[in-house]
């Protein structure tokens, strides 16, 4: 579409997204610290962590969405774009779509309930497709059509019959996939999923998915995908940031994180989530204990008061060790040297 | 392993929905078909499924909140087809449930003390502080707990009260209903393993309903694959895991994501390949159309 060509492609490679010490705070609780991100063109990455982690809030920082009372700071920008933190909510019309897109995690109340879904993926291009051209029969026309290529590309049957449905008459994979067609129409730079396949059939899960990966190569963007779920991460993602606090606590290469883990929070991730490890009736390792409430978080590192390896050195903020690509903070990490095979967490 | 806890016979459950148009009615729901199986006291029992496949139903008809259409449903060598509310009542003091939603099923207004004992209302207070505090310790919580409220828990807590309270009574049958799925994976290993712990504690009979094949096969040995409300696959849970028969159970198993697959390569694209060729059934995605008929 002609929307994504108003931003001048920089000559050098630069990263599609580029977040640094983006921090989000509610009066005086501080709910995201210093998260910093490059995101290449194409790239997928993953953020993974428990509920209460920030993950969701860190993908709405980066759109906008904050809610009242709630601020971000730091620097966010789109292909060495303007910084997005400090923009008008009048600029920011221009960004949501083509720049920056979001499939959220509870589709039912994403869409509009009073509008058939045919408007909704409609609504979404005439939107951003105002500015070149004017919005008459031909524009709506046009957009029409769209609508069921984009519908047909998200492998809904009868793209015309599901147009003309409200959200209530689709099922849960199928509002999903709708949600996805908007969130694609106007070939974003940069995708946000936040737990797109929560609560959907595994069968639906793995076309989404599948749907997700493909549509975001389609268009060249990249992909920031939320999740608490490994299996999927591993699936979809190439490299991977573990949230813990409101903090990046670990980062790297999918593969590398989730055979060698550094941080203990995401060895213990690891060793709860994966049912089938233990193959015989042995109890399955757990992370004692659970999320701290926001603002109630300890000082120094975030994790120590849930952290079988914490001692007085994690009272104070473990510095980063690694590069920015691929790294830890934490003062007792496993396998420091990175010489330990998979799969080997104490 | 010798009585059965639980038996049905060639149950069959359809509900009628409301008519959209003046000249058809609305074709009926069948959510069972004919459903015959027998579960073992002191097994433990997984029913697996994707949306609409009948799991919830099947559910709630052992726990008599709902009647067959046809066939009978037995438990605990008693039928439950045509009782009064109260004979139920009096049924239900030795089968307890959990539910999925934390959150929805406790009383937002009442003390975690009075919704833990309130199954055993009737039992002299002295005995209800005793099973209290007994309970609480049996699921990881702090007698402290039982002056709060709902809201002051996590998902994860609130899901160890919910187990509480249907410990409460002494139940023979636990029936559970996606009791993890709501949950964060590190308090999803913790709520499994208190389950596992609790089964076996007190012998109880475990009847586990969940879309997901990997936490049936950590907490049960048998399972029951339901698919439109047909029972399509009953067995040993390791075997229906590592060889199913129905295509349908193949699906089922190659559409899980697992972190060694992926880590091995599998993509988003094979993924949904391999689900899509496991259980090769062009005609139908009824997951996917099921409010979805005109």
């Amino acid at each position: 579409m002609t929307a994504a060509a108003s931003t001048p492609a920089a000559p050098v490679v630069s990263a599609a997204l580029r977040i640094r010490g983006l921090r989000v705070t509610a009066g005086p609780l501080e709910l995201i610290s210093g998260v910093d991100l490059d995101l290449a063109p194409g790239e997928r990455v993953g953020l993974i962590g428990e509920s209460g982690s920030g993950k969701t809030l860190t993908a709405l920082a980066l759109l906008g969405l904050l809610p009242e009372g709630v601020h971000s700071q730091g620097e966010v920008r789109l292909h060495g774009g303007a910084n997005l933190i400090d923009l008008p909510e009048r600029a920011w019309a221009q960004v949501r779509g083509p720049g920056l897109a979001m499939v959220f995690q509870e589709p039912m109340s994403a869409l509009n309930p009073t509008m058939r879904v045919g408007r909704q993926v409609e609504e979404a291009l005439l939107l951003h497709d105002s500015g070149t051209r004017r919005v008459g029969d031909g524009g709506r026309a046009a957009a029409q059509s769209r609508t069921l290529e984009l519908l047909s590309d998200v492998r809904l049957p009868d793209p015309a019959e599901i147009a003309r449905a409200y959200p209530h008459q689709l099922s849960g994979g199928q509002r999903q996939r709708v949600m996805l067609a908007i969130a694609l129409a106007n070939d974003p730079q940069v995708l946000l999923c936040d737990e797109p396949t929560t609560g959907l059939d595994v069968t639906v899960q793995a076309q989404l998915l599948d749907l997700i990966v493909s549509g975001a190569a389609q268009r060249g963007s990249s992909l920031l995908f939320i999740t608490h779920d490994l299996a999927v991460l591993a699936t979809v993602c190439s490299r991977v940031l573990v949230m813990y606090g409101g903090r990046v606590v670990e980062t790297g290469p999918v593969s590398a994180v989730l055979r060698t883990p550094h941080h203990r929070y995401t060895a213990g991730l690891l060793d709860s989530s994966d049912l089938d490890r233990f193959r015989d009736r042995a109890r399955l390792p757990t992370i004692p204990g659970s999320v701290p409430a926001a603002g109630e978080f300890p000082d120094g590192c975030v994790f120590r008061t849930r952290c079988a390896a914490a001692t007085e050195a994690c009272h104070t903020e473990p510095p980063w060790t690694g590069t920015q690509q691929h790294g830890y903070a934490c003062w007792h990490p496993l396998d420091p040297a990175g010489s330990g095979d998979e799969g080997s967490t104490p | 392993m010798t009585a059965a806890a639980v038996e049905l016979v060639d149950v069959t459950r359809i509900y009628h929905r409301p008519r959209t148009s003046v000249r058809t009615a609305a074709a009926p729901v069948v959510a069972l078909d004919r459903v015959s199986l027998t579960i073992a006291a002191g097994s433990r029992f997984g029913i697996v499924g994707e949306s609409g496949s009948g799991k919830t139903t099947l559910l709630r008809l052992l726990a008599g909140l709902d009647q067959p259409t046809s066939g009978n449903v037995r438990v605990a060598g008693h039928d439950l087809a045509g009782r009064s509310a109260r004979r139920l009542r009096e049924l239900r003091q030795d089968l307890q449930m959990v539910f999925q939603d934390p959150y929805g099923s406790l009383d937002p207004r009442m003390r975690v003390r009075n919704l833990i004992t309130e199954p055993i209302w009737d039992a002299p207070s002295t005995e209800r502080a005793a099973r209290l505090r007994e309970l609480l310790d049996a699921v990881g919580l702090g007698p402290e707990s039982g002056d709060r409220y709902p809201h002051q828990f996590s998902g994860g807590q609130r899901q160890r009260i919910c187990i509480a309270r249907a410990l409460a009574p002494r139940p023979k049958l636990l029936l559970a209903d996606e009791p993890v799925s709501a949950l964060d994976v590190s308090v999803r290993a913790q709520v499994l393993n208190l389950l596992a712990d609790v089964v076996q504690a007190n012998g109880l009979t475990l009847v586990l309903v969940s879309h997901d094949l990997s936490v049936v096969r950590r907490v049960c040995d048998t399972v029951a694959v339901l698919h439109h409300g047909e029972l399509v696959e009953l067995g040993p849970v390791e075997q229906i895991y590592d060889a199913p028969q129905h295509p349908y159970t193949r699906r089922l198993v190659a559409a899980v994501p697992t972190l060694a697959g992926a880590l091995a390569g599998i993509d988003a694209q094979q993924l949904a390949a391999t689900a899509a060729s496991a259980g090769a059934d062009p005609t139908d995605d009824p997951a996917e159309r099921r409010d979805w008929e005109g």
